[in-house]
This record gives structure tokens, sequence and C-alpha cells, in this order.
């Protein structure tokens, strides 16, 4: 019996001190409130019939954005344990062990569970609506996706309080990740999560590859299609060729932890430096499938508030093309120190460098949008403007970092922190925001307010500005990743204290964020036209929030930027009057790609304790739901003209 | 979109080119792994076959699974393959190239 209890004991971590005893007591509290909430309203038919089975993109997309801005919580509160740890010397407020998890959780959980599902959440959204077509090419396994990501993050979360967060970095290095010098349940975690997260994410790249490829309403050629589209196009591509290798690093080492396998650990003739290798072969590319999206944003907030047509339109799509490739072909300055020889260093020094041109001309392009443009400074704005500078600073200290000799002596220091924090939040996090006050209206039929908006993007901005500007001088200073505390002595005291002081302002602006969104559900200023922006592609030609089948009858398209034509001519997006509507077809909800996620779930679960009998239940119980899709043969209806009519008569397009 | 939904699913009869597929590539797994763990040649020779292997079973899943040479839409496919041979080449070539920094160091 005393056996049974010290191994609860230990599993949940309730000998682990305060912090967790916190987090349980928060975690059962919104558990118990969601539930009782949801049984109090009678939500539970509601939230199953119209969220938890639905194939839609656009609520898809919201569902995925709702889970980034959870996940960003959750990484911006890790984040801001780690700055409170570091502010002044010599600081035992973390443990050394905690501290390790927390840096851990917030890098995996920040790139993989906050900065992923935010971009693939403005494919979904925005996607099918741009190139006017009435939902992804596989909607079913657009929803798999969700879910997995979805069940992968709850994994990864999990592990806070039962059992362990993985403590080997984001990048989880062996040889210190193998069993040897970190044993439990933490690292398995990590390689579980991605894994599953990961097979989500190359299912998106295929379906948002297809769909671009294949479902373009007709006359809306490939040089016609609005510039997000064409970067989540090229994204795609990134995703398809990049995320398999991270799988197979992935696997190789779960196998080394797992089953006692030595491909990495350097005892049984493994080379440790080879899952470096493969992990920066996905890695890189990575960092350019979550700016790329970003820069799609961009360019469409910046081409609506100038009132101008994107400048140079066919050179971006080129610049894109040619970072997709380059990105490829770069992954070694991630380990310049491993020291692979003057021959290798240079060369993917000089191709590191080459990135910054293409880069540039995309940065020249938004400038020349601007410039002599109408240019409107709503809050999408402000962030679109305040991306280029900061994500410049980003970009520029990332070409210092790619000159071998220099990065002997950047490696791994804070400068290394600052810079890649300017490029993910300087880049990724303002075009998010930026999409977020772009595209909300359209999602959700309501405006986010102005004045917030503008309170928001200026606390955050210059929050995020105090708090990593010093850490390139940290750096210099000679200030490594990774520690948890420090001496006195040194003179990096102060410069933590201001780095932390801006930390806090970051965090203050996410919550003018949060009470935005509050704010504007009930008093906001509701979006009746459906182009509150007097937007340029075909998103804007449909009411807001967008009917369930998106488009009455397909559009034919004309030209670039098709919206924009088709109000200057004065076309209606249902063509020319009295063109009878037809029976549209649609995909069946279906329950069973959360059930198929569970059944992951509770594999991932038995992976990470080495419990077989419940990964064999689990993959079981995947094979089957799998199976059982072979053999469904309903799964689409047909929305009735009468209903269309009655929609479209709401929307004032009859 | 309803006329042009059923086009391209047209397979009638038996799918006797996916069970081909399916026991190929069993197959051609089930050799390497048997060389690997039940014969005694030398790791070379061992690697060598499994690359031939390999190779075999990417032609077998071009083949019997992709429908690579029922497309009609050639334009596209034909770059997506340079693109794969490039990446292909890029992250084993390159691999190869990083990881002998060993005998370069010692």
């Amino acid at each position: 019996m005393n056996g049974v209890v010290n191994w609860a004991v230990h599993f949940f971590m309730l000998d682990e001190g305060p912090l967790i005893w916190l987090s349980d007591f928060l975690i059962g509290c919104a558990t118990i409130g969601i539930i009782v909430a949801l049984t109090y309203f009678k939500l539970w038919k509601w939230l199953w019939d119209n969220w938890l089975t639905t194939v839609d993109h656009k609520k898809i997309g919201i569902m995925y954005l709702i889970a980034a801005v959870l996940m960003l919580f959750r990484g911006g509160t890790d984040g801001l344990l780690m700055r409170a740890q570091l502010s002044w010397p010599n600081l035992h407020f973390l443990t050394a062990d905690h501290y390790d998890q927390i840096f851990t959780t917030h890098g995996t959980i920040m790139i993989l569970f906050m900065a992923m599902p935010a971009i693939i959440g403005f494919f979904n959204v925005a996607v099918p609506l741009q190139i006017g077509c009435r939902d992804v090419a596989f909607p079913y396994l657009n929803a798999i996706s969700f879910w997995l990501f979805f069940s992968a993050a709850l994994l990864f979360n999990l592990s806070f309080v039962v059992g362990g967060s993985p403590d080997g970095g984001w990048t989880s290095y062996p040889p210190y990740v193998e069993n040897f010098f970190d044993p439990g349940p933490g690292e398995n975690y990590f390689l579980v999560a991605l894994q599953i997260t990961g097979i989500g994410t190359i299912a998106t790249g295929v379906n948002f590859l297809i769909t671009i490829l294949r479902m373009r309403a007709p006359g809306m050629t490939m040089m016609r299609l609005p510039m997000f589209t064409w970067s989540v196009f090229i994204t795609s591509i990134i995703i398809v060729f990049a995320f398999p290798v991270l799988t197979v690093a992935l696997a190789l080492l779960l196998i080394d932890r797992d089953f006692g396998s030595h491909f990495f650990t350097v005892t049984g003739g493994g080379m440790p430096m080879q899952y470096i290798n493969l992990f920066w072969i996905w890695g890189h590319p990575e960092v350019y499938i979550v700016i790329l999206p970003a820069f799609g944003i961009l360019s469409e907030v910046v081409s609506t508030f100038s009132h101008k047509r994107l400048f140079g339109y066919s050179a971006m799509v080129v610049s894109m093309i040619a970072i997709a490739i380059l990105s490829f072909v770069v992954w070694v300055h991630h380990f310049f120190t491993m020291g692979a020889g003057p021959g290798v260093n240079s060369f993917f020094g000089v191709s590191t460098m080459a990135i910054a041109i293409p880069t540039g001309v995309k940065v020249f392009n938004w400038l020349f949008t601007m410039h002599k443009g109408r240019v409107e400074f709503t809050s999408a704005m402000l962030w679109a403007v305040g991306f280029i500078p900061n994500f410049l600073i980003g970009g520029l200290t990332g070409v210092m970092l790619a000159v071998p000799p220099a990065d002997y002596q950047y490696h791994n220091s804070y400068f290394l922190i600052a810079h890649f924090h300017y490029t993910l939040i300087g880049g990724t996090v303002f075009g998010v925001f930026a999409g977020i006050y772009y595209w909300w209206p359209k999602m959700f039929g309501v405006l986010l307010d102005e004045k917030l908006g503008r309170w928001h993007f200026w606390t955050f901005m210059i929050g995020f500005n105090i708090c990593f500007f010093p850490q390139f001088f940290l750096g210099f200073m000679g200030m490594q990743r990774r520690m948890y505390t420090y001496p006195a002595g040194y003179g990096w005291g102060i410069i933590n204290l201001i780095s932390t002081v801006g930390a806090v302002l970051m965090g203050v602006g996410f919550l003018i964020f949060v009470w935005n969104v509050l704010w504007s559900a009930r008093f906001g200023q509701r979006d009746t036209t459906g182009d509150p922006w007097d937007g340029r592609s075909l998103e804007w030609a449909t009411t807001s929030p967008a009917p369930e089948y998106n488009f009455a009858i397909i559009p034919t398209i004309k030209g670039r930027d098709a919206w924009w034509l088709m109000k200057k001519t004065g076309e209606s997006i249902n063509g020319p009057k009295g063109v009878p509507f037809r029976p549209i077809h649609m995909p069946n909800n279906s329950g069973r790609p959360i059930i198929m996620s569970l059944f992951f779930f509770i594999a991932g679960g038995g992976f990470i304790f080495q419990w077989w009998v419940l990964a064999i239940i689990g993959l079981l119980g995947v094979l089957v739901t799998m199976a059982q899709r072979s053999f469904e043969y309903h799964d689409h209806h047909y929305i009735p003209v009468e209903e269309i009519e009655r929609t479209e008569a709401a929307a004032g397009r009859l | 979109m309803e006329t042009k939904e059923h086009k391209f699913h047209q397979e009638t009869g038996f799918p006797w080119k996916h069970v081909i597929g399916l026991l190929l590539s069993l197959v051609l797994t089930a050799i390497a792994f048997w060389l690997a763990l039940a014969t005694h040649q030398p790791p070379a020779v061992v690697i060598t076959i499994i690359v031939v292997l390999g190779f075999g079973q990417l032609l077998v899943q071009l083949y019997m699974f992709m429908h690579f040479t029922e497309s009609d839409d050639r334009a596209w496919q034909v770059p997506t393959i340079y693109f794969a041979l490039f990446i292909a080449f890029t992250v084993v070539g390159g691999s190869i190239w990083i990881m002998s920094f060993r005998s370069i160091v010692s």
C-alpha cells in the first residue's frame, strides 16, 4: 500500500513543491469550471455538433488560433518564470531542474504548439476563401490534422504535472537526453508529442498543396493568387519535404530511449552529432515554415492598408521560391562549432548569407508598396509596419551569426537568444497579430477595438525591445544561454533586470489583447458589409463570417486582386443576375477524427511511460478508426437551393 | 465541381496493382532486415544492397501507389520530382559530407 502511495506521489509530482501544487489546483479548477459551465448551459451537444466534429475549414482555423493563443499564454508564462529567475544574480526562485524543464517547454511550445497552429490556423481561415473554393481538398484529413495537433499539445502540457517535463532543451540533443543521463518519462514526452503533431502537420502540408493546385476558382491562375496563398503554397512544399526528416530523427531517438538501441550513444558506436544534423535538416526549414506565411500576411495587410496593389508581385514569388530552396542548404549554421572543417563551414556560411538577398527583396517590396500609397494606420497595419524594422534587426544579426569564425564567439550566448527572438517575435508573432487584427472580422463578424489594439501594439512592441535588445549586450559580455543563475560581479544583473521589465510589459500587452477580444465580443463594431477594410482578395467578397459553403456560385476570376477588380467594374460575387443556384455538395461532419486522436493520445502515453499494453491498445484503436473510414459511404450531403437562397437573401446578395 | 468530381476515381475491378505493390514493399523491407540481422556480410556490402533495395522501394511507391504515370498534370509533376531529387541529394550527400568531420579532426 505504502509503495503505491509513494509511486503515485512521485508520478503526480506532489513531492516537487508549491509550483506543481498551484498548477494542479489551477488545472483542476479550470477543468471543473469548463465541465460545470458546459453542463449548466446545456452546451455539450452544441460543442460536439458545431466544433468537435466539424470539417469546416473556417471553424478548424478558429480552433487552431484559439489553441495558439492558449499556448502563447502557457509559453509566455514559462518565459516570465525564466525572466523572474534571471532578473538578479544568485536568485533561487526556481531550482536548476525546474529551470531546465521550463526553458525546454517554453521553446518547444512556442515553436511547435504556438507558432505552427497560429500559421496553420490562418491557412485554414484564409486560403479556401482567397482562391474561391468551398473547402480544402481533404476536409476530413484537415480535422484529423487539427485533433492530432490538439492531442499532442495536451500530452506535452500534461508533462508539467504528470511524471516531469522534458529538460533537454527544445532541440533535445543527445547524448544528454539518452536514458543514461536523463532517465524518466520527460524526454519521451517531447519525442512522442512532436511525433504526433508532426503527422498532423505533414497532412496539413499535403492538404494545402493539393488545395492550391487543384481547387482554384476558374480564371485563378497561379500568378493571380493572393500573396498569402502563394506563401502557403511554398510553405506546404517545405513542410512536406522537411517534416519527414524530423519524424526519422525523433523515431531513432525514441527507439534509443525506449528499446535500448545505440543510434546516438557513443558507447554503442552511435553518433550523437548525427541527431543534431538530422534535427537541423528539419529545424532550419522549420523556421521558414513559420516565417513565410507571416511574410504572406504582411503582403496582404500592407497592400490593403496602402490601398495599392502589391509592388513587385513576381519578384515576391521568385524570392519566396528562392528562400524555399535555400532554406534546405543552410542547416549547418546551427552547429558550426561542431568543427566540420573550413570547407563545410564556409559553404554553409555563404549559403546562409545568401538568404538575406531574397528576404531583402521582400522588405523593399513592402516599402515600395507603401510608397505613395494612401497608408492607413489601423492596428493590423501597425503590426505590419512594426514587423519591418524588428525583423530587420533579427535578420541582420543572423548574417553576423552566419560568419563561421564570429559564430564561434556568439554561439549559444545571449546574442543568439536575442537574434532568434527578434526573428520569431519580431517576425512570426508580429505577423500573426497583424493577421489576427486583419482577419478577425472575417472570422467572427466583429472588429477588434482600434484603441485597445494600439495600446496592445505599443506595449507589446516596446516591451519586446526592452526585453530582447539588452540581451545582445549580455551575449557580448559572455552570458551563456540556459544558465539558471549567475554570480554577481559580471555586470549582468542590471541588464537582466531591464530585460525582465520588458518581459513583464509584453505580458501586459498580451493581457490588453485578451481584454480587447472580450470587450469587442460584447461592444465591438459589427461588420455588416463583409468588407470592412476595403479589401482586395476574395475573402472580403463574402459575408462575415462566411456562409458554410463560402460562395453560392464559384466566381470567375479576371485578374490579380480579384475582389478589387469586381468592385471597380461593379460586378457581384454571384456573377450576372439571374444565374440559378444549384445544390452545393459538402462533406459531412465526423466524430472520428477526435476519437482517432484520442487513440493516438493513449498510444502516446504508452510510449512515454513504456506501458506497452496501453501503446498497443492505442495503436489498434488508430487502425480500427482508419479502417472504419474506408467503409464509410455516406460522407457528403447537398445543401438545398432553398437554403442557399435564404442565406444569400439575408446577406443582401439576391 | 459536381461534374468534375468523379473523374479521378475510375478504378474498377480488383485492385491487383495495390496488392502487388504492398507485397513487393513488404518483401523488400524483409530482405533488408534479414540482411542486417541474419547474414554476416561486411557492413559496406549490406549498406550497398540496402540502398539498392531502398531505390526499388521508391519505384514501387511511385508506380504502384502514387499513380506516377497516370496524371494529366505533367507540368507540376516534373519540377516536383526534380525538387524531391534535389532535397534527397542535399540531405543524403550533405549529411555524408558534414558527418565525415571525424576523419578530418582525427
